[in-house]
């Protein structure tokens, strides 16, 4: 079997001038389950599918509250969140009590990308196998960011992360203009629905029990939906299944540029989205 | 003795505190609360503005009033509001009055050896609905009681309270008992007149009044629709509803 | 606010002298110079700014400070800058000691520049600066090593006006006039007159000539002031701090004063 010597740690170099360790990391961010950020002018919504471990288990948490303008949506390893998330609540009370405002969602993204660039360069250290949508609303507008286990950070007006992502990003693609020019913020959750069903695998609906909405503005404080609370919103939508699943049009996901990544597309398919359960625990399905 | 002489050798140290003045009070009626203090604050015989809140709304049913070293004061209410965060971030829910009370006892006790120079009244509801008022001293000692006045004028006006909350040196007729608990706006009208009182016989209290009424759930705002300028802090009139209402005292 | 910095941060004093029945200068003295054993915390200023004044106007607030810095009652330093200014929206003006002021300086220009370097676009208002200030300030007293200064912090950011004031103690407070030393009994009556309820009509011509008017009665009954002073203005064009610019003084009055000075008969 093919062995790599170059993935050992990740501080280490391949010839090729990649870093495994960190690549392996942000495949970590495709095992966790899709999270969808949008932003218009005065909001920012975050939507998220939840993943149970088993039937008679509770759905892993996908949306973390950090402070009443500023939230994160979540895919990969839970637990790395948590910690990202506990960091990014300590930065938020420090940004109060010593000047009296609100952490800059930009600061609050820099700050946990300085953490993870350090794990890529420190011997031993494993890189944080999560990557975060941080949402918030701060002097500057609304913002939304994608944080990656790299250490890079990039500023959005939509974005998804998580498994089959790719097809929530079409959607994003092909509504820009309308998702941007949005006044109401109902409608900027029903477009990030929209976009989250696109991401359902096959005989999976949206439902109030595997749906996370969040939203943050101008008018409105980082509130989180869930359970129950969902239901108002997904009555919103035409259709709670994807519409892959509803006219079996086939998939348009991704077209990968390299080999290595078509392989583990290509595992991630034939091992199917039912039954790959060894290393669940580890991520937040 | 300070004569400016140079007859006896002294060693001055820097004093760490100050008095800001100022007076704050609290009542706890049946099913609601009221935390009232002044807003001078004065250093000496200066008014240093006339216009420096000491009662702060911490929950949807708890407020704090903090009297004593301004400086200090507003240093742990901002350490009070950021543990009540942690809180919520944990729990996802508003932290209960008695465990805010017991919070507030052990942030003050661990600074036992350089005290917070500052008197502490909470008001606000219980879990049961009932209206309560917590006073500490600087290091953390409290109790539970019905009212209570502290700062400048507390020597002023707890005798007041006294009489008027709890009927001390009254006899009441034969036949009449009394009430354990007064209702809204007779409190108001008490802790009113406690603060023009004492503003007229001391130099430290003055220029504003403001006054937290804290409501339990399900109570109706009856009492309280008769006062003029009445202001609500709370979005969600289901649950406790705060409101603040404010007033002039007597700016000199 | 008492006039003289020595005596900040100390105990009132009431059980002897409720009633302030011993003159203001006649303050008990330490009986040592300060350097006389190794000395650690700073637990008296050295070389002192007097008053600081500000008021609200209009456009915006205006701060006034003369640019003496006295060595007991030597008049040490006359052209010392007692205005700052911190970013481009806020103004700090100092009295106490100077070189914990100037340490002061040195701390929030770092500040500005590591701000700037985020490159986030955001800037430090005075709000900011007035919440870290007192931050630093309170963190020093509770170190029992403080920073023997009391601070005004002005300026105007989003067309929001701010005046406030910081200390030793990290005692603060907001107010539409604020005066720091000698001036919070002098000036600040005067201002309070001038100012109070005209905050949204006094022009910066009448503004400017309040505040001149108060530098004069304090230089004329401050003996630790100058005639020398500066005004900083922060309006919604940034900060300005002026040349240092002399009072007009007439001490003719002087002559026809009996019982002290050079008067023969």
């Amino acid at each position: 079997m093919f062995r790599n010597n170059y993935d050992n740690d990740s501080v280490t170099y391949s010839p090729t001038g990649r870093l495994f360790q960190v690549e392996y990391a942000l495949e970590a961010i495709k095992q966790g389950s899709a999270a969808v950020g949008l932003v218009s002018k005065k909001d920012v919504v975050l939507v998220a599918l939840k993943r149970n471990a088993e039937e008679l288990g509770s759905y892993q948490k996908k949306l973390i509250k950090v402070d009443d303008h500023m939230g994160i949506a979540l895919a990969g390893l839970a637990p790395d969140a948590r910690v990202l998330s506990n960091f990014l609540r300590k930065q938020a009370m420090n940004s109060k009590m010593i000047f009296n405002r609100p952490l800059l969602t930009s600061k609050a993204v820099y700050s946990i990308a300085d953490k993870a660039q350090e794990n890529t360069q420190s011997y031993g250290s494993r890189p944080y196998g999560v990557g975060l949508l941080v949402a918030g609303y701060d002097e500057s507008g609304a913002h939304l960011y994608e944080f990656q286990p790299s250490g890079s950070v990039l500023e959005y007006f939509g974005a998804a992360i998580g498994a089959r992502s790719q097809a929530a990003r079409t959607y994003l693609e092909r509504n820009l203009e309308t998702i941007r020019e949005t006044e109401s913020p109902e409608e900027l959750i029903v477009h990030g629905l929209n976009a989250l069903r696109d991401t359902l695998p096959q005989d999976v609906e949206l439902t109030y029990r595997n749906t996370s909405v969040s939203i943050v503005g101008k008018e409105t404080k980082y509130t989180i939906y869930d359970d129950e609370d969902v239901q108002q919103w997904l009555d919103k939508l035409d259709s709670v299944s994807n519409a892959r699943n509803r006219d079996d049009d086939d998939d348009d996901d991704e077209n990968a540029d390299n080999e290595q990544q078509d392989n583990q597309q290509d595992q991630q398919q034939e091992g199917g989205d039912s039954n790959n359960n060894e290393d669940r625990m580890e991520t937040d399905e | 003795m300070p004569d400016g002489s140079f007859a006896h050798p002294q060693q001055r140290q820097f004093n760490p505190y100050s008095e800001n003045g100022g007076t704050i009070l609290a009542i706890a009626g049946a099913d609601f609360s009221v935390i009232a203090g002044d807003t001078r604050q004065s250093e000496g015989y200066s008014i240093q503005t006339r216009y420096a809140p000491k009662v702060f709304r911490l929950t949807d049913r708890a407020v704090l009033a903090v009297n004593g070293f301004a400086a200090d004061g507003n240093v742990f209410v901002k350490k009070v509001k950021q543990r009540l965060e942690w809180y919520r971030h944990a729990h996802a829910k508003d932290m209960p009055l008695r465990a805010i009370a017991r919070m507030i006892q052990t942030m003050l006790y661990a600074q036992r050896f350089f005290p917070y120079y500052v008197y502490n009244i909470l008001g606000g509801i219980e879990e049961d609905g009932s209206g309560a008022v917590y006073s500490f001293d600087p290091v953390g000692s409290y109790e539970r009681e019905a009212c209570r006045a502290a700062g400048a004028a507390q020597s002023l006006v707890q005798p007041f309270l006294d009489n008027q909350i709890y009927f001390k040196n009254q006899q009441s007729l034969p036949g009449q008992s009394r009430p354990l608990h007064l209702p809204l706006p007779e409190v108001l009208s008490i802790v009113i007149d406690s603060f023009t009182s004492a503003t007229e016989r001391h130099i430290e209290v003055g220029d504003g009044l403001e006054m937290y009424v804290v409501l339990a759930k399900g109570r109706s705002i009856q009492g309280l629709e008769s006062f003029r300028g009445v202001q609500e802090l709370t979005p969600n009139p289901d649950g406790d509803r705060v409101f603040v209402i404010r007033r002039e005292l007597k700016k000199d | 606010m008492d006039h003289f910095p020595t005596s900040w941060g100390r105990q009132r004093n009431d059980a002897y002298d409720a009633y302030n029945t011993y003159p203001l200068h006649q303050r008990p003295n330490p009986g040592h110079d300060a350097f006389a054993d190794s000395v650690q915390h700073t637990q008296q200023p050295i070389v002192t700014g007097t008053s600081v004044l500000a008021i609200v106007y209009k456009d915006g607030i205006m701060m006034a400070a003369d640019t003496l810095a006295s060595y007991g009652s030597l008049a040490r330093f006359k052209s010392i800058q007692r205005l700052h200014s911190v970013g481009t929206s806020t103004v700090i003006g100092a009295s106490g000691d100077m070189s914990d002021f100037q340490y002061l300086q040195s701390i929030l220009d770092e500040l500005i520049i590591s701000e700037f370097t985020e490159g986030d676009k955001h800037e430090l208002g005075p709000e900011e600066i007035h919440e870290y200030l007192s931050r630093v300030m309170y963190g020093r007293r509770s170190k029992m090593n403080p920073l023997w200064n009391s601070l005004l912090v002005g300026g105007k950011k989003d067309g929001k006006r701010f005046l406030a004031y910081v200390d030793l103690l990290g005692t603060t407070y907001t107010a539409s006039t604020l005066a720091t030393g000698y001036g919070a009994y002098i000036a600040l009556p005067l201002l309070r007159t001038a100012v109070e309820g005209r905050e949204n009509d006094l022009t910066e011509e009448e503004a400017r000539k309040i505040l001149e008017e108060s530098m004069r009665v304090l230089y004329y009954r401050d003996a630790r002031s100058l005639d020398k002073y500066q005004i900083a203005i922060v309006n919604d064009e940034g900060v300005t701090i002026s040349e240092p610019q002399k009072l007009v003084t007439s001490w003719g009055f002087a002559e026809g004063i009996r019982g002290y000075g050079a008067q023969t008969q």
